[in-house]
Order: C-alpha cells, then sequence, then structure tokens
C-alpha cells in the first residue's frame, strides 16, 4: 500500500468558512488523499454538510479555497463538478422518470458518450439489483430504491471524488450493505469517498481516515488507532473516542 | 372545554387546523405579516365594495314581483356561482381523500372514523360557504344600501349554496372512486372540477356567440328565446331567486333544503370516506411501467437534456397538466368567435388577441415556476457541470417550447386571415410569457412540483406581478391590433411591472 504522503491529493481545503446566522463551518483545514475513504463526523449542527455542499459547489463560502483533484473548484467549478459526484440523504430523483431513464439524463449532463454511458447504466443497474425496476417510474419506489437509484446517478459519469451525505440513512440491512459494497469498489479501483454518518460503527469499519469535526473545526483526524492514541483509550470504541473528542472540545 | 373524542372536541381540532392552514396560506408562513394581511384585506373589501356598486347597484330596485327577465339573470348569476362554488368544494374533497398528513394518526386512534370524517366534511362545508360568504358579501351590502335590509335574506341563500356545493362535490366525488378507483378518481376529479367551474360560463358564452356575435354571458340568458322558454314566476324553480329578492318562505325552504342535503350527504358518506381515503393512500405505490419503445441513450447535448427532462415529467403528470393547460379551455370562446368572425367577415381581433395574449402570459407563469422553481432534483442539478447560467437558459427554453407548441395553431388560424393580427398575437405571446417567466425567475424558490397549487403562497407580489404584467400585455396587444398610438401607454406600464418586480425581487 502507498503511505499517504505519496498519493495525490483529491481534495484540498484551506481556510474554508461559511456563516449563517452563526459560523457553520470555520477556516476548516482539510485533506484527502486519492483513493481514500474519509468518514466525516461529529455532532449535529457541526457542520459537516455545510462543508461538502461548498466541495460539491451548492454553496458558495464566504471565505477559504478548495481544490478538487488540483483544480480550484470556486474558479472553475464546471470542471471541478465534471470530476465529483455529490448525494444527498434524502434522495432527490424524478418520481415520472424511470432509473434507466434518470441515468441517461445524468449522463447527459455530465456529457458522457452516449453508448459508454448506457453500457455504465446497465452494469450499475444489474450491480444494485434493480434490473427488475428499470423501466418503472421511480414513484412507486421504497427510499432504499431511490438511494440506490441516486447512487447509480453519481457512479454513472465515473467521477474521481464521490461526497455523500449520510448515505446509510433509512436503507434496510441489505441495502445499505449493497450501498458500502458498491463504495468499497469505488475506492479499491482508486476512487476517492468523503462521506458525513452518523452511523460510528461505519465509518469505524469503512473509512481509511476519520475526520472529527465540531463548532466547523476539525478537532481530530486520523485513524482510529490515531484517534484513540490522541484520547489516551486504547482498545476503546469510535463511538467512546468521539464522545470524549467532542466532550475536550465543548470543554 | 369538551371531552376528547367528541364530536364538539374534534370539531374543534378541525377547526384550529383549518384556520391556522388559511392562516400561513394567507401570511405565506411569516407570523408577521398578519397586520400587513389584515390591512390588505381592508383595502381590498373596500374596492370589492366600489366594484360591486358599479355592477350591481342598478339592480337594487329589483322586487319579488319582478318580472321573468330578473329572475332569469338572478337565477343565472346564482348558477354561475354554484358552478364555481361546486368546482372549489371537488377540490376540497379530492385534497381530503388524497392528504396523508394525519389520516395514518386518526386511522390507527379509537375514535370513529365515521365520526372523524363526518366533521372534516363538515369543515369543508363550512370552508366552501365561507369563501362563498365572503366573495358575495360586497355585492349584498351594496344592494341592502340601496335596496333595504330585504337584500341581506341573500346571505342565507349564499350559505344554502355553499351547502348543496359541498354535498354535490361529496356525492360526485364518492362516484368518481367507485367508477374509476383511487388511481384515476383525483386527475377525473380536478379535471371535472375545471370543467364544471368552466363550463357553464363558456356555454353561455358560446350561445351569446351563435346568437348575437358577441361573447358576454348575459346576451343568451336576457336573449328572447331563453324568456319565452322559462317557467311561471310562481314555479318552484325560482324560489332561490325569490329567496335572494327577500321572499321569506323561500329563503326558509331554500336554507333548510340546502343543509339538509347536506347533513344527508355527510350521513352517507361519511362511513365509506375512511376506506376512500385509505384507497388513495395505496395508489403513490402503485407500479408505473413505461414502454421499452427506446432501449438506447441517445446522444444530446446537457440543454436538451435538461429541456427533454422538462417536457417529459410534464407530459407524464396529467395532474400538473391540468393545472396548467386548463386555461386553455378558456381559449374555447375566443376560437369560436374567431370562427364565427371568418364566417361573417367581421373582425373581433381587437376583443380576441388579448384573451389569448393573456392566457400565454398566465399559462407560461406556471410553467415557469415548474421548471424554474418545482425542480425535484436541485443538487443534481447544481451539481452538475454545467455553468448555472446555461441551466436557466434550457429551463427558459422549455417553457418557450411548450407555450410555441400550445399558441402556434391559434396564431397559424390567425395568419389564415390577417397577417397582420397574426403578428401582433405571436409578439403578444412571445412578451408576455417572458414577462411571466422573468417573473418567476427573480422570484424562484427551490420547492417540489408537487406543490404547485401553492405557489402562489410563497410569494403574492409575484403572483400579482404575473397577472397584472399579463393583463397590461394583453392591454398592449388590443391596442396594437386596433393600429393605435396609444398602445404605447399601457406596454410603458408593462416594462414598469417588470422593473419594479425586479427591483423589489429577493437577491440571492
Amino acid at each position: 500500500m502507498h503511505s499517504r504522503i505519496e498519493r495525490p491529493i483529491a481534495l484540498a481545503l484551506r481556510g474554508l468558512s461559511k456563516r449563517f446566522d452563526r459560523p457553520a463551518v470555520d477556516a476548516l483545514d482539510l485533506t484527502v488523499y486519492g483513493g481514500e475513504f474519509y468518514a466525516l463526523v461529529g455532532p449535529n449542527g457541526a457542520g459537516k454538510t455545510t462543508t461538502l455542499r461548498m466541495v460539491a459547489g451548492l454553496l458558495r463560502p464566504d471565505a477559504g479555497t478548495i481544490a478538487i483533484d488540483g483544480i480550484d473548484a470556486l474558479a472553475d467549478p464546471v470542471a471541478a463538478k465534471q470530476i465529483t459526484a455529490w448525494l444527498s440523504d434524502e434522495p432527490m430523483i424524478y418520481d415520472k422518470l424511470t432509473p434507466f431513464e434518470y441515468l441517461e439524463f445524468v449522463a447527459g449532463l455530465w456529457r458522457i458518450e452516449a453508448a459508454v454511458a448506457e453500457a455504465r447504466a446497465r452494469e450499475l443497474i444489474d450491480w444494485l439489483g434493480m434490473a427488475a425496476h428499470a423501466h418503472e417510474r421511480c414513484e412507486g419506489f421504497s427510499k432504499g430504491m431511490r438511494q440506490k437509484v441516486e447512487l447509480a446517478g453519481a457512479l454513472v459519469h465515473d467521477p474521481k471524488l464521490i461526497i455523500l451525505d449520510e448515505p446509510l440513512t433509512g436503507l434496510d440491512a441489505g441495502s445499505a450493505r449493497q450501498v458500502k459494497n458498491v463504495l468499497r469498489e469505488r475506492v479499491a479501483a482508486g476512487g476517492t469517498v468523503i462521506m458525513t454518518t452518523h452511523i460510528l460503527e461505519v465509518a469505524e469499519r469503512m473509512a481509511d481516515r476519520i475526520g472529527v469535526i465540531a463548532g466547523g473545526r476539525l478537532i481530530a483526524e486520523g485513524t482510529l488507532d490515531e484517534l484513540r492514541r490522541q484520547t489516551g483509550k486504547g482498545n476503546s470504541s469510535l463511538e467512546d473516542t468521539f464522545l470524549v473528542l467532542v466532550a475536550e472540545q465543548a470543554a | 372545554m369538551s371531552s376528547p373524542a367528541t364530536l364538539s372536541w374534534l370539531a374543534g381540532h378541525e377547526l384550529r387546523l383549518g384556520w391556522r392552514d388559511w392562516s400561513a396560506l394567507m401570511t405565506a408562513g411569516r407570523r408577521h405579516r398578519v397586520r400587513t394581511v389584515g390591512i390588505a384585506f381592508a383595502v381590498f373589501a373596500v374596492f370589492m365594495h366600489f366594484f360591486a356598486y358599479w355592477i350591481v347597484a342598478g339592480y337594487a330596485d329589483a322586487t319579488v314581483a319582478s318580472d321573468t327577465a330578473t329572475l332569469v339573470g338572478v337565477t343565472g348569476t346564482l348558477v354561475l356561482s354554484w358552478s364555481l362554488l361546486l368546482s372549489q368544494a371537488m377540490e376540497a374533497v379530492t385534497r381530503a381523500f388524497y392528504a396523508r398528513s394525519d389520516l395514518d394518526l386518526i386511522l390507527s386512534s379509537p375514535v370513529s372514523a365515521r365520526k372523524v370524517f363526518a366533521v372534516r366534511m363538515g369543515r369543508i362545508a363550512g370552508a366552501s360557504i365561507m369563501i362563498a360568504v365572503l366573495l358575495a358579501a360586497p355585492f349584498i351590502n351594496v344592494l341592502a344600501m340601496r335596496g333595504g335590509l330585504r337584500w341581506l335574506d341573500a346571505y342565507g341563500v349564499v350559505a344554502a349554496m355553499g351547502a348543496v356545493a359541498t354535498a354535490a362535490a361529496l356525492a360526485l366525488t364518492v362516484a368518481l372512486f367507485r367508477l374509476v378507483g383511487a388511481k384515476r378518481t383525483r386527475l377525473i376529479a380536478q379535471i371535472v372540477a375545471a370543467v364544471i367551474g368552466a363550463a357553464f360560463v363558456i356555454g353561455l358564452q358560446v350561445a351569446a356567440i351563435f346568437s348575437s356575435g358577441s361573447i358576454s354571458r348575459f346576451t343568451a340568458l336576457q336573449s328572447e328565446w331563453m324568456l319565452a322558454r322559462a317557467p311561471d314566476t310562481t314555479s318552484v324553480f325560482w324560489w332561490p331567486a325569490r329567496a335572494v329578492l327577500g321572499d321569506g318562505r323561500a329563503l326558509v325552504a331554500v336554507v333548510a333544503f340546502g343543509f339538509a342535503l347536506l347533513a344527508l350527504a355527510i350521513a352517507i358518506f361519511s362511513g365509506r370516506f375512511g376506506e376512500h381515503a385509505l384507497a388513495a393512500s395505496g395508489v403513490s405505490s402503485t407500479v408505473v411501467r413505461q414502454r421499452r419503445w427506446r432501449l438506447s441513450f441517445r446522444r444530446r447535448s446537457p440543454a436538451r437534456v435538461l429541456r427533454q427532462k422538462e417536457w417529459t415529467l410534464l407530459r407524464r403528470d396529467p395532474w400538473l397538466i391540468s393545472q396548467t393547460l386548463m386555461q386553455i379551455l378558456y381559449l374555447l370562446p375566443p376560437a369560436l368567435l374567431l370562427w364565427v368572425t371568418f364566417r361573417k367577415g367581421g373582425d373581433a381581433y381587437i376583443v380576441l388577441i388579448p384573451v389569448i395574449v393573456m392566457a400565454a402570459g398566465q399559462l407560461a407563469g406556471g410553467l415557469a415556476w415548474l421548471s424554474i422553481s418545482g425542480e425535484d432534483a436541485p443538487d443534481l442539478v447544481a451539481s452538475a457541470p454545467i455553468p448555472a447560467g446555461r441551466i436557466l437558459q434550457a429551463k427558459i427554453e422549455a417553457v418557450i417550447g411548450m407555450i410555441a407548441l400550445v399558441f402556434a395553431p391559434i396564431v397559424t388560424m390567425l395568419a389564415l386571415d390577417s397577417l397582420f393580427a397574426a403578428m401582433v398575437a405571436a409578439l403578444g405571446i412571445l412578451l408576455a410569457s417572458a414577462a411571466a417567466t422573468l417573473i418567476q425567475i427573480f422570484f424562484r424558490t427551490q420547492a417540489k412540483r408537487s406543490q404547485f397549487r401553492r405557489r402562489q403562497t410563497s410569494s403574492r407580489i409575484a403572483t400579482f406581478a404575473e397577472a397584472f404584467s399579463s393583463i397590461a400585455w394583453a392591454a398592449t396587444s388590443a391596442l396594437a391590433a386596433a393600429e393605435t398610438w396609444y398602445v404605447i401607454f399601457p406596454a410603458l406600464i408593462a416594462l414598469g411591472i417588470l422593473a419594479g418586480v425586479r427591483i423589489i425581487s429577493p437577491k440571492s
């Protein structure tokens, strides 16, 4: 395995700030490396979603820089978006389109060659176990199905960086396993995943590194072992470690 | 305080929900606006009383002993108003069937479903009566001021009309449920409601066009043919009209009949209402398979993909089509007038073109809202590698494309007779549509397409601006068709509305 230092930087945030009524993200510095699975955890209102929405180009930061695969996302958002995929916690798809049509729409937005996109779409539909529903309108789909359609849409343009906001919320065990497998395979294939989650076990099992964010600032970062060392709790779970870190920050 | 789960307790609960729903609708959910809304209401009430004075002051001397022409006129007005009330009541009943909100809680509670739904139907009737009374009040007040207190009896007739409209709406909607099932009832009920609301007005206009070439609906009501065939003045048929004119006995009968009918409808339908509502709730999980006529991805630009998406979503949503394109129904009389004019060789363009332009402006406003604000996957579109300006441009193109599709046949028909009239109409359609679309861009919000019916609540300014802009462009087109240089004034007003809206629109 390559060391972190040798890997290219997939995402670099420097001094990123966003203020609503109060600071939501406060001079945040964060680096995610290529081929890395990075989990961003933190209490409610810590600034996780705001951070990721700024990275995805859905919010304009008040200050700071965002570089995606070396591209300045604020100066050239179109180029940055071309290699990025965003998945929100609440699947937003079109009820009146079928998964097949939805994927064609997404591929069109990302200017993917029709034949390439179609082959990829068919592969994703099979992979996610949706072949039987590929030509049914999404309006009757469960949340898990909708989440899968949205995930397929995020992957159909083969992004280098996948940004996910609470992707497993509300999924049943089977669907959650499928989503986790897909993400693992993307990372194994060299893709980069940055994800927020409240399910700390998921972060513990899947992430190469974990960032703990509170009050809009990164208060701790590293592998699970590194975080444990930081808190001085040898074999504790991520949940215990997380609670100690957040409590220290609050104090 | 009443005991829980009794009729009065449930009625109190429904009243509270109804009040909050109504006040949210009026204030767009902003409590601090209550005072502003109150002032706006007072101004509107004063304006309506002046308007009512202009319309009905001349009829204040009419009495019970009046002639057939008066009774026909009053009855025609009542039927016209009632058809609109029925249309509104059908909308409300359909909404009650399909709204999930607290249905799961209610049906899983140990309260009698019949009792709950009886109260809910009562609430619909109450709302229907309240709207009817509020709208009729300026006219009745003016008549009472000018012709005496006997005119106040009309309030009773209006309340009875609201009760009968609700009873009929319940019967019609339940009949539709049984005939066509839960899946189709929503759409058909919406269309039937719109057609009922428009049909009587359009029917009278059509009759007037054929009889005298006029578009006024009252021409047909006062025609010799109609008066010769009207029942005798002592007939029961005239009781509602007689009640309005101050006949106390007729008033008691009309009110008793109206509320008895409502009570009967509630008693009959409240027991099955829960079952229908449950059936309606299953509709959303129905599987709809698309025909697999196209199995390959097509090579298209992002802009084309966006336009195509807008058109596909609209085409596949009959409810939205019924909500947006129903205005086309109102084009039927002008189109007919056009046809009659062709046959008679007259010139009706000054009447016809503004109606078309007005309809285009209103339709464009609705479509622009759907396309620009009603985006169901805003994050997906915003995170796509396309400049924001290009996305907006594609959406505007989608709106203009739909407007062109609807109005091209009418303009072509016009061009066959007068190229000048066709050009004026086409330009008017383009300007009114562009203005309505711009207003929607200035006031864009993020919403679900399913919130289309409530789009007016997000910005009253946008709603009024859209209406006034369409009226101003319609007036501009009429004066342009009349080839007068006065055209410059409404055009300046229309541009002024746009400029004003731009200045006061929220800055993102």
